[in-house]
């Protein structure tokens, strides 16, 4: 066995740990606690749905997963990998290589086509053109784009957009996806495609993905529900435990 | 309740058996609205005394029809739409009222618990739909369409509570937000 990996034991790691983190911006009287204490764990494969109100920390929480920010306490592992800990060239290659983002707004690059928005990642990462092309197609056929990959994000829809998005989110073997509300400028249909899409990605490939979302309707889709309230968790949900307590809501 | 407008309504086409319209019943409902055979018969009992069904006793069973007076009060049902008032009175919203008036605290609580519950059984819905894909009968997958949309009303309705009391809780005290 010659794994070079085997020392760090990734294959067992979660896709995501956080542990005690803490985020806090500005100093003194400007101060605000975005995060307060919060520790998460995603298994390999696993879908997470964050919810909470406005301002909660949610933006936060993806922004420390993928090593954009750094907590002002406790641990953030990706895959084993101590986050806080990396360089900033460490993190930009684990960006485009490990953690793949979709944000709240779209942003494909407007100057490249679909097909060359989704290579970027790996381009940038040094793996040749040609290599790259494949890839990206591919990824762009795991999310139902086959056609017209050489136009530009304007002009495909809103749903054709955010599916790219995904695409260059995907490209490549990616351990964790963190989807920051990316369903939210499209129709519930269209939107469902979407969370499918995420939804499928575990089964198909064992990548876990961290989805923030305002809409019950695309947090059901996953395993675990994590709600946040003021920088801190509050509840969870989860598919896979014993009902609790009686039924409540609306009574047919 | 509304069991009577289902039995006229299984009986526009054709006469039926009391145990054939059970069954009817049951099927046009997906399967989560069981009727006991007593039930269908007290119900036929009394649509016969009002003149909206006819019975036949002469064959070995009873068979129902749909009389005129049946038909015109089935078609007034058909048209009849849900009153927007009184306002509906369920128990989910008395729930958070009255824990409003205990404190933001105690209300935030009982959000967060009743969100969690209702989000579980969303899950549920979600994955019984992923299981059931393409085998469910069209009413059966209506009736989860139903259950999923209700609870995603009831998820939002406490989000927006949670959201408002949240502001108004920060609008009493703007200093409590920084404090350890
Ligand atoms: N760069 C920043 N500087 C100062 N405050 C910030 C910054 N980013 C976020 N915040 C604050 O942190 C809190 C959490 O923000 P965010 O994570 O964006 O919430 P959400 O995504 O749940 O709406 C908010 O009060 C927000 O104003
Ligand atoms: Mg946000």
């Amino acid at each position: 066995m010659t794994d070079p990996c085997a020392t760090r034991d990734r294959t067992r790691s979660p896709a995501l740990e956080m542990v005690a983190v803490t985020k806090v911006y500005g100093r003194g009287p400007t101060e605000v606690r975005a995060l307060t204490d919060v520790s998460l764990t995603v298994g390999r494969g696993e879908l997470v749905a964050v919810m909470g109100p406005s301002g909660c920390g949610k933006s936060t929480l993806l922004h420390l997963a993928g090593g954009l920010e750094d907590p002002t306490a406790g641990a953030i592992r990706v895959d084993g990998l101590d986050v806080p800990a990396m360089t900033a060239a460490e993190r930009a290659s684990l960006r485009r290589t490990e953690v793949g983002y979709v944000f709240q707004r779209l942003n494909l690059v407007p100057s490249l086509t679909a097909l060359e928005n989704v290579m970027l990642p790996l381009e940038l990462e040094g793996v040749g053109r040609r290599e790259s092309r494949d890839r990206a197609r591919e990824a762009l056929a795991a999310v139902g784009l086959t056609e017209q990959l050489d136009r530009y994000p304007d002009d495909f829809s809103g749903g054709q957009q955010q599916r790219i998005a995904v695409a260059r989110a995907l490209v490549g073997e990616r351990r964790l996806i963190l989807a920051d509300e990316p369903t939210g400028a499209l129709d519930t249909l269209t939107g469902d495609q979407v969370v499918e899409l995420l939804a499928e990605l575990p089964a198909r490939r064992g990548t876990a993905v961290v989805l923030v979302t305002h809409e019950p309707r695309y947090a059901s889709w996953a395993d675990r529900v994590v709600f946040l309230r003021d920088g801190r968790v509050v509840d969870e949900a989860d598919a896979g435990a014993p009902p609790v307590g009686t039924a409540v809501g609306s009574a047919p | 309740m509304a069991v009577r407008e289902g039995l006229m309504a299984l009986l526009v086409d054709e006469p039926r058996h009391g145990y054939q319209l059970k069954t009817a019943f049951e099927a046009a409902t997906g399967g989560v609205w069981r009727l006991n055979v007593g039930q269908v018969y007290s119900t036929l009992d009394r649509l016969h005394r009002d003149g909206l069904v006819a019975v036949d006793d002469t064959g070995e069973q009873k068979r129902y029809a749909l009389t005129d007076s049946g038909r015109d009060a089935l078609g007034a049902w058909w048209r009849a739409t849900p009153a927007d008032d009184p306002p509906p009175r369920d128990e989910l919203q008395l729930k958070v009222l009255l824990a409003v008036e205990q404190g933001p605290e105690h209300a935030l609580d009982v959000i967060t618990r009743q969100r969690t519950a209702l989000t579980r059984a969303l899950q549920r819905h979600r994955r019984a739909q992923r299981e059931a894909a393409g085998d469910a009968s069209l009413s059966a997958q209506l009736v989860t369409d139903a259950l999923v949309v209700r609870a995603e009303a009831d998820l939002r309705w406490l989000d927006l509570c949670e959201s408002r009391i949240l502001r108004a809780r920060q609008g009493r005290a703007p200093s409590n937000g920084g404090s350890p």
